[in-house]
């Protein structure tokens, strides 16, 4: 699999037909896992993290539960394509910038990746577009378990599976799913989204923006307690009460948006579109937070030329990352937000 | 904005820095910002909250000298090195010490301290079952401890000390 034939298209999960998809825009599982018999990362030589690559590797490429997957020795990439993959969700940036042997082994759909020598030895995800979990439990149970039977991993029946931070002992699992939340923002409730999900032992954190802040209104949700449940409750939780709540929360507030003040709403969405159509320089900040509102405005039918799946893959192609590859070149931020222009402008108008 | 150093290009690296209590901010380009050394940070990472709980939890304990003194025969871990990046050198050292990370596990699982998720294959339901037996006694211990903590800060959060006292001599006993 060549990186410049992911580069040029959106990810399969980025699906506008997925249940829910208006506003749960994908759903991952991650479960962490570690080798017996071998130490955890942060205490391993090179020949050892070296072992455990081929271990791993050689396990996951002979599954037969996998097909069309193909390995990633990141070291061997550049800083660009391992951004890319970073961009695409397929590895973390902790893998991309780390040291010593790591890998991935990336399923060619996109709904599978394996992180090798991450921050554990072992980080499997699956995803799935919209609301989705129950299929990424047990297509990721599955696989989890055919690997368990050619490896042994670190157990304890006590604490469950080992992991390297406690934070993610016993399941390892970790459940998200990616929201987009416009007019939970609009209406100002988010603070009360946050509490209520710390509440219940849940993270919220921004997406798509640098660090803690949420550009685009984009918010992943996952567990935070991962010993003393069981894997198929929390799925259930999130998939049939956590995130049904949470939407039905935003299209109460979109709807509240129309009917109290559709001037403003129409006036943020037809602004966002004017700005994305004509602008000659836009930075990655701006972009995703007018493609955030022209998102909404098109799922809620304020805007009926432009197809939501036009603003997926534009939410896609204007990261830094997807910009050059797709350019040939290495460009810096000016260069960058050149293009990002160009190319707004030429899906758009 | 301007870098403020080149004044040519656009500054899309802002830095607000506090040196001895006064605010700093700085405006610069990726360019200069990696010329003059500053390392971009993406996200937080939850393992520097963690050892931030970590070192905020010895501090409150003040029993770091008797803590530091265990190492791990497997991978050299101490209690010390944990304490920098939240991250255990090996499976042994969840035995190690079990002891200095029973709180931690605490918080950062709301209290739960058994595994009740799926078994790897090849373990089997038998040998869960004599462990479970053998832990039970332990364990009952380990959730009254837990819950007691749990009650005892809230009732401090709450500023509740007449509770707080009698629930600190109840740990005590238990202890």
């Amino acid at each position: 699999m060549r990186l410049n034939e992911l580069s040029s298209k959106i990810s399969q999960w980025f699906d506008p037909e997925s249940p829910l998809s208006d506003i749960v825009i994908s759903s991952r599982i991650r479960l962490a896992r570690n080798l017996a018999g071998h130490k955890f990362i942060s205490r391993c030589s090179n020949e050892q993290k070296e072992e455990i690559l081929k271990i791993l590797k050689e396990t996951i490429l002979s599954l037969k539960e996998l097909s069309n997957i193909f390995f990633f020795d990141i070291p061997q990439h550049s800083c660009l394509e391992r951004d890319l993959l970073v961009e695409r969700q397929l590895i973390s940036r902790n893998l991309a910038t780390g040291h010593g042997p790591r890998g991935a082994v990336i399923a060619k759909n996109e709904l599978f990746a394996a992180q090798i020598n991450e921050e554990d030895h072992l980080r499997l995800s699956v995803l799935a577009g919209g609301l989705n979990l129950e299929k990424c439990w047990q297509r990721i149970n599955d696989i989890d378990d055919a690997i368990g039977k050619k490896v042994s991993y670190a157990f304890s029946p006590k604490l469950g599976f080992l992991t390297a931070c406690p934070t993610n002992l016993g399941t390892g699992i970790r459940v998200s799913v990616m929201l987009h939340l416009p007019g939970l923002k609009m209406t100002d409730q988010l603070k009360k989204l946050f509490n209520s999900a710390k509440d219940m032992n849940l993270t919220v954190r921004g997406l798509f923006g640098e660090g803690t802040e949420a550009v685009g209104d984009f918010f992943q949700l996952s567990n935070q307690v991962t010993l003393g449940i069981n894997e198929k409750q929390i799925v259930e939780d999130f998939e049939t009460v956590i995130i049904p709540k949470i939407v039905e929360y935003e299209r109460l507030a979109r709807d509240e948006l129309v009917v109290k003040d559709p001037n403003i709403l129409d006036d943020r969405v037809s602004r966002a579109l004017a700005v994305l159509k004509s602008a000659k320089l836009i930075s990655s900040h701006e972009a995703l937070f007018l493609l955030s509102n022209l998102r909404m405005g098109i799922n809620m039918g304020r805007i009926k030329e432009i197809s939501i799946n036009t603003i997926n893959e534009l939410f896609m192609l204007t990261q830094p990352a997807h910009l050059q590859i797709n350019k040939g070149e290495n460009l810096d931020a000016e260069q960058r937000d050149v293009l990002r222009a160009e190319t707004l402008r030429a899906k758009l108008n | 904005m301007q870098c403020e150093i080149c004044k040519i290009k656009t500054a899309t690296v802002h830095l607000t820095e506090i040196v001895d209590g006064k605010r700093k901010e700085s405006h610069l380009c990726q360019a200069c910002a990696q010329q003059e050394g500053i390392a971009i940070k993406s996200q937080l990472s939850l393992n520097e909250l963690l050892s931030s709980l970590i070192a905020a939890h010895q501090q409150a304990d003040g029993q770091e000298a008797q803590m530091t003194e265990q190492v791990c025969p497997v991978c050299g871990m101490t209690m010390e090195i944990f304490r920098k990046n939240a991250l255990l050198g090996c499976p042994k050292d969840y035995d190690i010490f079990a002891e200095n990370l029973q709180q931690i596990l605490e918080k950062a699982h709301d209290g739960n301290m058994i595994h009740k998720g799926k078994i790897p294959p090849g373990v089997s339901k038998q040998a869960l079952i004599d462990e479970a037996k053998k832990d039970e006694a332990k364990t009952e211990k380990e959730n009254n401890l837990a819950s007691l903590r749990k009650r005892l800060d809230e009732a401090v959060a709450r500023e509740d000390y007449e509770l707080a006292a009698k629930l600190r001599d109840q740990l005590k006993e238990l202890q």
